[in-house]
């Protein structure tokens, strides 16, 4: 007989999920003027969890009008010492409704409950509590004496961190007292519509934070309006250059958080078991839907074969399923439309000749679903080591010295994030200096913190969040115009 | 991974061997372990486990003031751990001081194993030729597993080939017994030194490795237990010989323990799911294990008197 | 009275630590503030700008690389080579930019003060721009800024040697290579500060001087796939500025929007921040 784990499943009574949703906008749930609404899907199971609405020109210019009344006459004249008691509400808050921001994250993403529950809202909540703290403190950050806020800051974010993704852009623009109009991405719009509850249940100043749901049309809207003096973006690399290109000749900053294409390089000196982790953290933690996920493995040659068994073996015990089930490891594919461009992509792996090998797990009937698939015998012209696949799908190459791994590292567009394993400490001290990305794991992947600043070279966008850095996206000095005409960085 | 050709017996040769594993990063090793504890065994599944656990256990006793008594008490619970209900399983052997192996043989018979520390337990801190005395000796009582401790300070002395001398001559006294390699991980204090310190016993013939004495502060901890059960999955594969591994020390609730199969279960795989390959080293383990059995059969929380002591 | 007729110069640009002329070999007319005939410049094309991209990813490689300490020395030997030149200088401002002999004079000082100042943060930004961060796990973790890489910058039109130095110091004293595009109308200062980095030290290829029109090559600096980032502080045409902005954003640029700063007050750390990149490394603390 075997150890069968039992089905572990997480209760969701704890959330209420409403039919429909409106807007929120100056402290109030709105419908929109549209009328129209969008239903969201469990991707786990494609059950329609709920109707969304479609935010329209009346409706974005009403949030942005009441975001700006609450930043004249209220947020930017508060007092840093009170705006960081609102958000240190909000912080305890999230704390106290973790179980329910879990839950629904998991039905609304697919993300595997594990995750949602230790990782996406701890850290969510954490963020705000970092941020609070700066919020009376901001001649500290790095600008000179009484630096100023931006004004209406409009924050468009992806679908594969939403609550996260939400704490990352409002923390530090509330901190610095910016206004906010945020836009969740189509697909996971319900935790930012539960945030919603929270600013309420912590008296948050209506017009403080708005949301609006909606698709590319509303996000796009949102970019172009008058009123918006700021944009931060989360999501492809596409959609980041559009929204520079439709800021060329304005006022408005911009910070972009765009795509990735990771190198994660072990070499033959690795800590080779915890490094087996590593990869498995680097591009299968969230099913891959990571922006600097470790997508191009670069192993050394000469522990290349044993690395890849040991890899494989890994993977079998790799639990793919309900993402409810407290011990699954790998959950649902957020959409079909995502699903439809991994599949893709992992076709073309198998028609430029790279060799597939996927993990031997069973896919429920139901929903999307991606089974953890290792490409071997991948050059550098292959389309899979160079597109993001954004699902999980590793791409495995070799190198023989520290240069070639230097240099197929930083042979892309690309430079969000890299990955060194090595039990030298100069060596991953050179290579952390060689390689161009802004995050790099040394013995370790895809951690995060709030300290800790995050955001990409090249490519993979400009502007921080997280740490110190992240305050100068909602900043700036109060000489700013005299020479501090930074433009979009 | 090397190929181990012909045995390595000088410290110069074990020494190149040993240091050129792979490092063990702390970090990571104890993010694994804290992830696989995150694992949730319910229902079916936490009653089986639960019934291996109980299987895999080496019920303990290694105190001064062990008397025959004491020791024919815990045999008859090792042997029956819950009178009330024949369904419990017994444990998997016995574990007591070498001048109580005669006793505990003659309480459990040949229904389960009894094992013996010997050769200067807990410190080792003696000659071998007094280990060696120590080992014939409870082998002649009954004794079918030897528990032996490894000479820490020889091993942190990098003195290896001493070390592996002294493992290679008991198992030569243990004769057909079964020998438990003791590395006193709590001692070793890095992962790295865990992992040499187990390749360095298998390869001198130890049939299972053993975290702890339980004599020292730190005794079996998840990290530690994950590099061990790497060591024998590696070692499986470079020689096709399976290594057993015991946690011993610490391990006191049934939820520790299923943590503990997880691990076996995600590291070294499902064929070390059995008594033959992992013991629990543990003594209060035993009725915290019944009393959740207890429970999932009556559907309420037992207590404390409804349980034995030993 | 001197009767002596006097050697002129020809103008040309300097790229990867030459002076070559226009591959285009044409020039244009530059004229001081009455309008006097002051010299042909060269008047550069797409291909001198290409040209200028390659010398400043080559240059950017050794660049980039040295230590910050050096990078001072060499920013501090380029103060020196200027102050030998002062009177140059002076002549060449005053000539561009209509200046009186006091104005210009502190004009030229300023600029040579300016590059002291930056030359000594050559080796300070990092610890004003990184740090230590205390995440919450037995991790090591710190950033530091990282010079962003090559960089296009368009310079201040009215401001020819003080507005130059302004935007070639910050941004090359943090590692970046440079291409810069003169004033158009008074590329002269520029021209004569050429040739002191030409004989201070400075690495070939990491400032590169373009003198012409910025509505001609800028775009294609802009669009270029190995440029990193935009200046475009001296961009006066919003249309270009906005042309610039959108070529940019091709392969997500870096841009610093066009600006009329004061050049006379000392600046903060504005423009020094504008193009560096924040690198961030984990590493566990384990025994």
């Amino acid at each position: 007989m075997t150890f069968e784990y039992a089905p572990a499943l997480e209760s969701r009574a704890i959330v209420s999920i409403a039919p429909s949703y409106g807007l929120f906008i100056n402290g109030e749930f709105v419908d929109p003027t549209s009328g129209k609404m969008f239903k969201t899907i469990n991707p786990a199971t494609e059950e329609v969890l709920a109707e969304i609405s479609e935010a329209n020109q009346s409706d974005v210019n009403a949030a942005v009008n009441s975001a700006r009344r609450a930043y004249d006459r209220i947020w930017s004249v508060m007092s840093g010492r009170d705006r960081a008691k609102y958000l240190f509400r909000i912080a305890r808050l999230l704390q106290e409704r973790a179980r329910e921001f879990a839950v629904l994250e998991t039905l609304d993403n697919g993300k595997p409950i594990r995750e949602s529950r230790d990782i996406d809202v701890p850290l969510a909540a954490a963020h705000f509590f970092y941020y609070a703290g700066w919020a009376d403190k901001l001649e500290y950050a790095g600008l000179g004496p009484n630096p100023a806020p931006l004004g209406v800051a409009g924050q468009i974010i992806p679908w594969n961190f939403p609550l996260l993704m939400l704490a990352w852009k409002l923390a530090p623009a509330l901190a610095c007292g910016n206004t906010v109009v945020l836009k969740p991405a189509e697909t996971t719009s319900l935790t930012a519509l539960l945030f919603a509850e929270i600013c309420q249940q912590a008296d948050l100043p209506p017009g403080v934070v708005n949301i609006l749901t909606g698709a590319g049309d509303t996000g796009r809207r949102i970019v172009e309006h008058d009123g918006i003096n700021k944009i931060a973006f989360t999501g492809s690399t596409e959609v980041g250059k559009s929204i520079q290109r439709a800021l060329a000749g304005t006022n408005k900053k911009l910070t972009l958080e765009l795509g990735g294409k990771a190198a994660n390089i072990i070499f033959d000196d690795a800590p080779i078991d915890q490094a087996v982790e590593g990869i498995v953290d680097g591009i299968f933690f969230n099913q891959g839907h990571v922006c600097c996920a470790g997508s191009r493995l670069l192993l050394q040659e000469s522990i290349a074969e044993e690395t890849i068994e040991a890899l494989k073996l890994r993977l079998q015990t790799l639990r793919l399923g309900d993402p409810l089930d407290k011990n699954t490891d790998i959950g649902a594919i957020n959409s079909r439309e995502q699903l439809d461009k991994i599949e893709e992509l992992i076709k073309a792996g198998d028609a430029e000749g790279a060799e597939r090998w996927t993990a031997p797990c069973e896919l429920p009937k139901q929903g999307w679903w991606c089974a953890p698939t290792i490409f071997t015998n991948v050059t550098q012209a292959h389309r899979i080591a160079r597109e993001e696949i954004f699902g999980p799908v590793l791409s495995v190459l070799t190198f023989r010295t520290p240069d070639e791994a230097v240099e197929k590292a930083n042979n892309t567009p690309f430079g969000l994030s890299a990955g060194i394993w090595s039990e030298k400490g100069s060596r991953i001290l050179w290579m952390a200096n060689q390689l161009r990305a802004g995050v790099i794991w040394a013995n370790t992947f895809n951690r995060f913190d709030p300290t800790s600043p995050f955001g990409g070279y090249k490519e993979s966008g400009f502007g921080r969040e997280g740490g110190i850095q992240g305050l100068s996206a909602y900043l700036q000095s109060a000489n700013e115009g005299d020479d501090q005409a930074r433009g979009t960085s | 991974m090397q190929t181990v050709a012909e045995p390595l017996t000088t410290t110069g040769a074990l020494r190149e061997f040993l240091h050129a594993l792979p490092g063990v990063d702390e970090v990571g090793a104890t993010a694994r372990a804290a992830a696989l504890s995150t694992r949730s065994i319910k229902n079916e599944a936490k009653a089986w486990a639960i019934d291996l656990a109980i299987r895999m256990v080496d019920l303990t006793t290694l105190e001064g003031m062990d008397t025959p008594a004491k020791v024919r008490a815990m045999c008859a619970k090792a042997l029956r751990p819950d009178p009330t209900d024949p369904t419990v399983p017994s444990v998997a052997a016995v574990c007591v001081y070498g001048d109580m192996a005669a006793i505990a043989r003659a309480s459990v018979g040949s229904a389960l194993h009894v094992a013996a520390v010997a050769t200067a337990f807990p410190s080792g801190r003696a000659s071998q030729e007094v280990k060696l005395h120590d080992v014939r000796d409870a082998v002649a009582a009954g004794a079918d597993e030897i528990d032996m401790v490894i000479d820490r300070g020889a091993f942190l002395a990098g003195n290896y080939g001493l070390v592996n001398e002294q493992i290679v001559g008991v198992k030569a006294a243990c004769g057909t017994a079964h020998l438990k390699v003791i590395l006193e991980t709590g001692e070793l204090r890095t992962l790295d030194n865990v992992r040499r310190a187990s390749w360095l016993a298998m390869m001198a013939g130890a049939d299972f490795i053993k975290t702890s004495t339980g004599k020292v502060p730190v005794a079996a901890t998840p990290p530690v237990t994950i590099v061990m059960l790497q060591a024998v999955r590696d070692y499986y594969a470079l020689t096709g010989t399976r290594i057993g591994v015991k946690p011993a020390g610490g391990i006191r609730t049934s939820k520790d323990a299923i943590k503990y199969l997880v691990l076996i279960k995600e590291t070294a795989g499902e064929a070390w799911l059995t008594p033959d390959l992992f013991r629990f080293g543990a003594s209060t383990l035993l009725n915290d294990l019944l009393l959740q059995r207890q429970r999932m059969a009556t559907g309420h929380y037992s207590g404390p008197d409804y349980v034995t002591i030993d | 009275m001197n009767d002596r007729v006097e050697v002129r110069k020809t103008y040309k640009l300097f790229i990867g630590g030459a002076f070559p002329r226009s591959e285009s070999g044409r020039t244009y007319e530059v004229h001081d503030t009455d309008d006097k005939f002051l010299a042909n410049a060269a008047k550069a094309s797409r291909k001198d700008g290409r040209d200028a991209v390659l010398a400043a990813r080559k240059g950017f490689a050794a660049w980039s690389s040295a230590t910050a300490y050096n990078r001072g020395q060499v920013l501090y030997r380029v103060a020196e080579v200027m102050e030998g030149r002062r009177d140059q200088f002076i002549t060449d401002v005053q000539a561009a930019e209509g200046l009186g002999d006091k104005k210009s004079a502190r004009v030229v000082d300023s600029a040579i003060d300016r590059l002291v100042w930056y030359a000594g943060w050559a080796d300070k930004y990092a610890q004003v721009l990184g740090n230590t961060n205390p995440v919450a796990g037995p991790y090591f973790n710190f950033t530091i800024p990282e010079p962003t890489g090559v960089v296009a910058a368009v310079a201040p039109q009215d401001s020819s040697l003080l507005g130059l130095v302004s935007v070639i110091a910050p941004t090359v004293v943090t590692g970046n290579a440079l291409i810069v595009i003169a004033s158009t109308k008074c590329p002269i200062p520029a021209i004569t500060l050429t040739e002191v980095l030409a004989t201070a030290d400075v690495p070939a290829g990491v400032i590169n001087v373009l003198t012409g029109d910025p509505a001609e090559i800028a775009p294609w600096l802009a669009s270029h796939g190995d440029v990193n980032a935009i200046d475009l502080t001296g961009v006066t045409s919003q249309d270009l500025a906005k042309q610039l902005e959108i070529e940019a954003a091709g392969t997500v640029k870096r841009v610093r929007r066009p600006a009329q700063p004061n050049w006379l007050t000392t600046p903060d750390l504005g423009r020094l921040a504008s193009f560096v990149e924040t690198k961030t490394v984990w590493h566990p603390i384990g025994a």
